[in-house]
């Protein structure tokens, strides 16, 4: 029988849990609102404005309208593999926060514990978070497949290409990572960039900012946005991969790629952006800002980025995309390893 | 607890394996091989050796699924061909399988497989990955190294075979 | 340790009931009006020609997905390296053993680039 230690660190495993999922699964109703608005203003438009001031409740009218959306099962699919991908989309989208930090840890008043900010600090996290993350890959290809469409099945084999092909790059980058660290943990990764902003990877001259230019271009490939969103080229493929999907199985698609943007961006941040320690040392006079605010003002920083980015660049070609991948990114990945090692040793 | 869990994990491997063989549809024995790598991965976990468990759920269920999944799809394995050229093969399967189990079972039973890491306390293998890596690079540095061979051989044989296809 | 990985089972088991509820609440608002048109798979409009799924796809997928396998199976064996390049004693052989490593495998890459594997059209 587990003892009363035990059974608190589950309960506050659990509770943990219960937040961060809760937190993640209403976040792209902001972030939908925020894209837009961002879209709108880009291209010299107001964006949403009629629900609520500024639109604001456009996110929620949103959810309501596909919340009583049909859901629509073709009758040629493979109706089990049909209603699971969507799940199989979204669990491991989730499942990477396990390990993901927000913080060392904070002291709660009233139970007079330190709670640490993550939920599990493993000693193969980075590892962890690219394997589940790559499981994602099984919602695209098996609801593509299940549909029984060509567009769908054409978008399923073209997204998961390119997801395959860009993993390797993002493997390399995360390496690269690792070897300065010399750590998996990313608890370990983010305390190796402390002190200043001269200490964070991305200033971890020559090779970091090469790192940080190969994790990027090859995120944003694994996450389908713009400039690599072929998936979704509505010019040649309908909708790519969810094609037949509609009401809430199509939101749970939409939720799934939210949530893997918003790891995306935690994930730049803790890996070359220092985390949430500060920049520098605030003068004395001014108190010092906690660390999570560091952290979340990054993180938005780069959500805004990749919003941006989505508004600004055209679409690549299809054979453009794999040659990026193959012939430009992993040779650079490879010779980057040698010199990164080189000044490791 | 920790058995409670290993019973789970091994029922549902199993349960998993066997469906894996007997759906007829190649899609959805995929999917069920997937879930009995997972499972594998979590006993990997019990064991110790979460990094043995990322290499598993990292290179069987990421990579190698996603190859089957592309043959079923690219190759056109349609039911009826894969239930023809794998139907003669299952008595020698079987016979293979009942054999395999039982060298398994006399070697285990008998104590001649022991973990090479069994030495190490549950402190020093908190740094599992620092302690595989410790040891693969150092004293299985042969082996390593034949492996990146074997990588590249496996790499030369899989692109000369397509792209031949590929000519056709 | 193994109460880390706990947390796994317990965020896979709370995201897939957060995911079945939604389903099943957007199930019970949903209206459901099926008809033919309506389930047949999308064709920009036209009658569906036969099954997608016995559609035959460019060999290509297939090596980009065996490529895959090989340099991922790489990546692998560089994360443990990579966390063991601090230790004094062993980096310089370390590092040394890896090169060669790197080598082996960058010639697979160039020999799949020769070969063609690479090119898309």
């Amino acid at each position: 029988m587990p003892d009363v230690t035990t059974l608190i660190e589950v309960l506050l495993i659990v509770i943990k849990v219960v937040v961060i999922a809760m937190i993640l699964f209403s976040l792209p109703m902001p972030l939908t609102w925020l894209e837009r608005k961002v879209a709108g203003h880009i291209q010299v438009r107001l964006g949403p404005w009629r629900v609520g001031p500024h639109g604001i409740l456009q996110a929620v009218a949103d959810a309501i309208k596909l919340m009583l959306k049909e859901d629509i099962t073709p009758d040629k699919a493979d109706k089990f593999l049909f209603r699971l991908a969507p799940l199989l989309a979204l669990v491991p989208a989730f499942a990477v926060f396990v390990t993901i930090p927000f913080g060392e840890s904070i002291s709660i008043p009233f139970i007079e514990r330190d709670v640490t900010l993550y939920i599990a600090d493993m000693n193969v996290g980075i590892l962890y978070i690219l394997a589940i993350a790559g499981l994602g890959i099984y919602g695209v290809i098996l609801g593509g497949w299940a549909s029984n469409s060509k567009y769908s099945l054409l978008g399923a084999l073209r997204s998961s290409a390119q997801m395959i092909s860009y993993e390797i790059a993002i493997s390399f980058a995360a390496i690269g990572v690792v070897m300065i660290a010399n750590s998996l943990s990313l608890v370990d990764i983010v305390g190796a960039q402390s002190g200043s902003i001269l200490n964070w990877n991305i200033l971890y001259l020559p090779v970091g900012p090469v790192w940080f230019a190969i994790f990027l271009i090859a995120s944003l490939a694994e996450i389908n946005r713009i400039p690599f969103d072929l998936p979704e080229d509505e010019g040649t493929l309908g909708a790519g991969f969810h094609t037949e999907y509609s009401g809430m199985r199509f939101s749970l698609f939409m939720l799934a790629e939210y949530v893997a943007m918003v790891t995306v961006s935690i994930l730049c941040v803790l890996l070359f952006f220092g985390g949430w320690n500060a920049p520098f040392d605030m003068p004395l006079p001014i108190p010092p800002i906690p660390a999570i605010f560091w952290f979340i003002g990054k993180v938005s920083a780069f959500i805004y980025f990749f919003m941006w980015l989505r508004f600004t660049l055209p679409r690549y070609r299809y054979d453009q995309l794999m040659t990026l991948g193959w012939k430009v990114l992993i040779p650079i990945s490879l010779v980057n390893i040698l010199v990164t090692g080189y000044m490791r040793i | 607890m920790e058995q409670l869990f290993f019973y789970i994990f091994s029922i549902v491997a199993i349960v998993s394996a066997i469906l894996v063989v007997s759906v007829r549809n190649p899609v959805h024995s995929a999917l069920y091989l997937i879930i009995c790598f997972l499972q594998v991965a979590a006993m990997f976990v019990l064991l110790r050796s979460p990094f043995l468990a990322a290499v598993q759920v990292f290179i069987y269920v990421g990579a190698v699924m996603v190859l089957f999944l592309f043959a079923v799809m690219v190759l056109d394995l349609g039911k009826e061909r894969l239930k023809d050229s794998m139907h003669s093969q299952s008595i020698l399967g079987g016979a293979l399988a009942i054999v395999l189990f039982f060298i398994a079972f006399y070697l285990v039973y008998n104590g001649d497989i022991v973990a090479p890491l069994g030495a190490y306390t549950e402190t020093a293998l908190m740094k599992n990955t620092e302690v595989i890596g410790a040891a693969l690079y150092t004293k299985y540095i042969y082996p390593f190294e034949v492996v990146s061979l074997i990588l590249l051989v496996a790499l030369v044989g899989a692109i000369t075979l397509v792209m031949r296809h590929k000519d056709n | 340790m193994l109460i880390s990985y706990l947390a796994v089972l317990i965020i896979i088991g709370f995201v897939s009931l957060l995911g079945i509820g939604a389903l099943v609440a957007s199930y019970v608002m949903q209206p459901r009006n099926p008809y033919r048109e309506k389930l047949a798979p999308w064709e920009c409009g036209m009658e569906p020609i036969g099954e997608a799924n016995r559609g035959k796809f460019r060999i290509h997928f297939f090596i980009i997905a065996i490529l895959f396998i090989v340099f991922d199976v790489e990546t692998l064996f560089l994360f443990p390296w990579a966390a063991i390049l601090n230790d004094k004693s062993l980096s310089l052989f370390v590092f040394v053993e890896m090169i060669i490593f790197v080598a082996v495998l960058a010639l697979g890459l160039v020999y799949a680039w020769v070969k063609g594997a690479l090119d898309w059209i």
